[in-house]
């Protein structure tokens, strides 16, 4: 799926040199790839197990015990919806479906025009400002299904990128 | 700092931030480049996280304003009338001598907060200022380490991370094991749902958690820490990183810190998302760059942990205590809290709470204490009807049991947790068997899969506790949730598996009748579970309109000053109406 040019091996080769190449290394290579390719491409696993002493199924095997790790694209902007417990308690699931509603996908999915990922979290640690969203790098709190919509607008009109 | 200028200070944890304390800092930048004449500095948060952001101003004189709930325009209106025209504004300030102020902050005591949201967290002198490093100072050169474990013993000091071993022994233990190399760890992986107290101590007073890791290290004889921090807390990862670069700068960490043969150096390791990392054992396979999977112990740690070292692992809250009691002395530590929990312990107030934030307080102290005095209760008409602690391994304590006192043994005996110090108040809009499969939904997806039961078991639990919730709940299912529970605790390695059950079984301890009106009733009276309520408009209802112009589906129809009525077939039972309504003319069927 990822269509890996000349130059990625190159990025993948610095970040494996800058990171370093023993196996206690996998989880901070993993995030630095995420980092340059906002997922994990498959290429990369080879490339990394390949040049290194991590194999294969040490890298595989991390990136998919780990919920920050994505093996597939996402969308420019990732949109995290807290379900932690002050949030569920504050009606984080109606943020949910408000979301849902206002980009026209299901939770997990991403918008066809690969600009939104909506995502459920487990807990931001902004829990007195329940119920929480995270909308790239921002946090919008004291949320509920009316201003949560209104992030997508914020965005839409000329919000800062990634 | 000139003393002729006055001094604004801008909280910025993240709590702050996401409340909008960037802007507020962005116009005193503006200001400050047209030619406002002040000091700026930043701090972390003060634990009153209700009415954030929050703004500081000292007087030339010394005298402090705490500004809260500052907006863009009050910003403006502040720097106006107090900085430029030494009027202050007491409307929008808060009296931290007066009024709730007095209970919120009457009733704690502060040992670890002291400084967060006091000192600025980036610049380390801020930290020497309060003391900082002095009981560092004071181990190496006295150079005599099992005083020093004596001395954390005779606190009483005990694991604030939820598990409440003697921090003491746990030193001692490590203490004992001789070998070449020894490791420290911060567990910083706080992954309880609810419970933000690390976070705010690595974003507020980072040095304190790095001072007292050096003591522990020093103390069992480590050169090397690494301090596991969960990936969701990016600012409390820079501050780390910045608070560690300025103490290897001042010479507290590296190589013969403070001129002596201790050499002790800190690392950051990222959590990338995975609850039973909070586990120790999951979390030193973590850091070895593993799958998070708990081992079994024995071997404990102290005997072999990280790569096969002996390891002392403390949570962020117990390393931050021990700068402290080195400085203060074990006894004025154990002088408060009860016979057997000792010093303070702190908490995240959430939910539904009027003064939701972090509270200090000394043990022994009430839960009703912590939830009315402190935290104001509901806020709403509404009255607490329990409060949950410990997150996915504690439990909900019903408000008939608030009397109960804030010590380790107390919290268990009501089948909940101290934990790590999650507290989320719940109210009657609250479903306890929601609640429940809420946290069972946490366990299932956290499980790491290693224990069959833990695996299998909260999954059995999770379908049979989401039927109830669907209405296709059957008379056996409670005996069966009991029996499963009952499995999974004895049969599972860590403490996640082992204390999974805990949610399920306080609520069929405390709220049976809930799940039997679930079951037999096909009836959910919190009207949280949607195919098994109805919400009808009372004749309370003046036609305000709120409800009508909230409801998502536009389902409630009414003129203005009229009775206003939801239409059945297009409701989707989501709440909202009841919430908004300002005369609770909203009733749950």
């Amino acid at each position: 799926m990822c269509q890996c040019e000349a130059n990625d091996l190159e990025k993948i080769d610095a970040i494996v040199g800058r990171i370093g190449a023993d196996a206690t290394r996998a989880i901070p290579v993993l995030q630095e790839i995420q980092k340059e390719f906002h997922y994990i491409p498959l290429k990369a696993i080879e490339r990394i197990a390949a040049t290194t002493e991590m194999t294969e199924s040490q890298l595989y095997g991390v990136a998919t015990f780990y919920s920050q790790f994505r093996l597939s694209p996402v969308g420019e902007k990732i949109i995290r919806v807290c379900h932690g417990t002050a949030c569920h308690v504050g009606g984080a699931e109606g943020l949910t479906e408000a979301l849902e509603a206002r980009l026209g996908i299901k939770n997990g999915e991403t918008t066809a025009d690969m600009k939104y990922t909506l995502e459920s979290v487990a807990c931001l640690g902004c829990c007195s400002l329940a119920p929480v969203v995270m909308a790239g790098d921002k946090t919008y709190g004291k949320l509920d299904r009316k201003k949560v919509a209104r992030i997508i607008d914020d965005l839409e009109g000329g919000g800062e990128s990634r | 700092m000139s003393e002729m200028r006055k001094t604004i200070v801008v909280g910025m944890s993240s709590c702050n931030i996401a409340a909008g304390a960037e802007k507020v800092y962005g116009i005193i930048r503006e200001k400050m480049a047209d030619g406002l004449d002040v000091n700026l500095s930043i701090t972390g948060c003060l634990g009153l996280c209700f009415c954030e952001p929050q703004v500081r101003v000292i007087d030339e004189d010394g005298s402090e304003h705490l500004y809260v709930d500052v907006t863009p325009e009050r910003i403006t209106g502040i720097i106006d009338e107090h900085l430029k025209g030494g009027r202050p504004i007491a409307a929008w300030a808060s009296d931290l001598n007066q009024g709730a102020m007095v209970k919120l902050l009457g009733k704690q005591r502060r040992i670890v907060l002291a400084n967060c949201g006091r000192i600025n967290p980036e610049r380390i002198d801020d930290y020497l200022a309060q003391g900082g490093y002095q009981a560092l100072e004071r181990v190496l050169r006295e150079n005599r380490p099992a005083a020093v474990i004596d001395e954390v013993l005779a606190s009483g000091l005990r694991g604030r991370g939820g598990g409440g071993f003697s921090t003491g022994l746990k030193w001692r233990f490590a203490y004992n094991n001789k070998a070449d190399k020894k490791f420290v760890i911060c567990n910083a992986d706080e992954g309880d749902p609810g419970a933000f107290m690390d976070r705010t101590v690595l974003e507020s007073d980072p040095h304190a958690v790095l001072e007292g890791m050096a003591i522990g290290a020093f103390a069992t004889g480590a050169d090397e820490a690494y301090i596991y921090c969960r990936a969701e807390y990016p600012l409390a990862v820079k501050r780390l990183d910045l608070a560690i670069a300025q103490a290897r700068e001042r010479g507290l960490l590296g190589k013969s810190i403070l001129g002596t043969p201790f050499s002790f150096d800190i690392h950051v390791k990222e959590g990338a998302g995975a609850f039973v990392c909070g586990e120790e054992t999951a979390l030193m396979a973590s850091i070895e760059g593993r799958r998070g999977m708990p081992r079994i112990r024995p071997p404990f740690p102290a005997e072999a942990g990280l790569l096969g070292k002996p390891t002392t692992i403390n949570n962020v809250e117990t390393w931050a205590n021990i700068p402290w009691i080195i400085r203060h002395g074990a006894a004025d530590f154990a002088a408060q809290g009860t016979e057997k929990s000792k010093g303070s312990k702190v908490f995240a107030l959430a939910g539904k709470i009027k003064r939701g934030g972090l509270v200090e307080v000394p043990m022994g102290i009430t839960l009703d204490e912590i939830i009315h005095d402190i935290g104001g209760g509901t806020g709403s008409k509404r009255q607490v009807k329990a409060v949950q602690m410990g997150g996915p391994s504690g439990g909900c304590v019903p408000r008939q049991l608030f009397d109960t006192r804030i010590d380790y043994d107390e919290v268990v005996k009501t089948g909940a947790i101290m934990g790590s110090g999650g507290m989320v108040v719940m109210d009657e809009t609250t479903c306890m068997v929601d609640v429940a499969r809420y946290f069972l939904n946490f366990t299932q997806l956290e499980s790491c899969g290693k224990c069959t039961f833990c695996r299998i078991g909260t999954t059995r639990m999770l379908e049979i506790l989401t039927r109830i919730c669907h209405g296709r709940g059957k008379p056996e299912d409670i005996p069966m949730l009991e029996d499963l529970a009952d499995q999974i605790k004895h049969t599972s390695l860590c403490g996640l598996g082992q204390t999974a059950p805990n949610p399920v079984l306080t609520t069929l301890r405390y709220f049976r009748d809930e799940y039997e009106e679930h079951i037999h009733e096909k009836r959910c009276r919190a009207g949280k579970c949607r195919d098994l309520c109805s919400f009808e408009i009372t004749d309370r209802c003046v036609g305000c309109t709120l409800c009508a112009r909230n409801c998502p589906v536009n389902c409630i129809a009414g003129a203005s000053k009229e009775l206003h009525v939801i239409d059945q077939n297009r409701c989707i039972r989501c709440g909202v109406c009841r919430d908004v309504c300002p005369f609770d003319a909203v009733a749950v069927r």
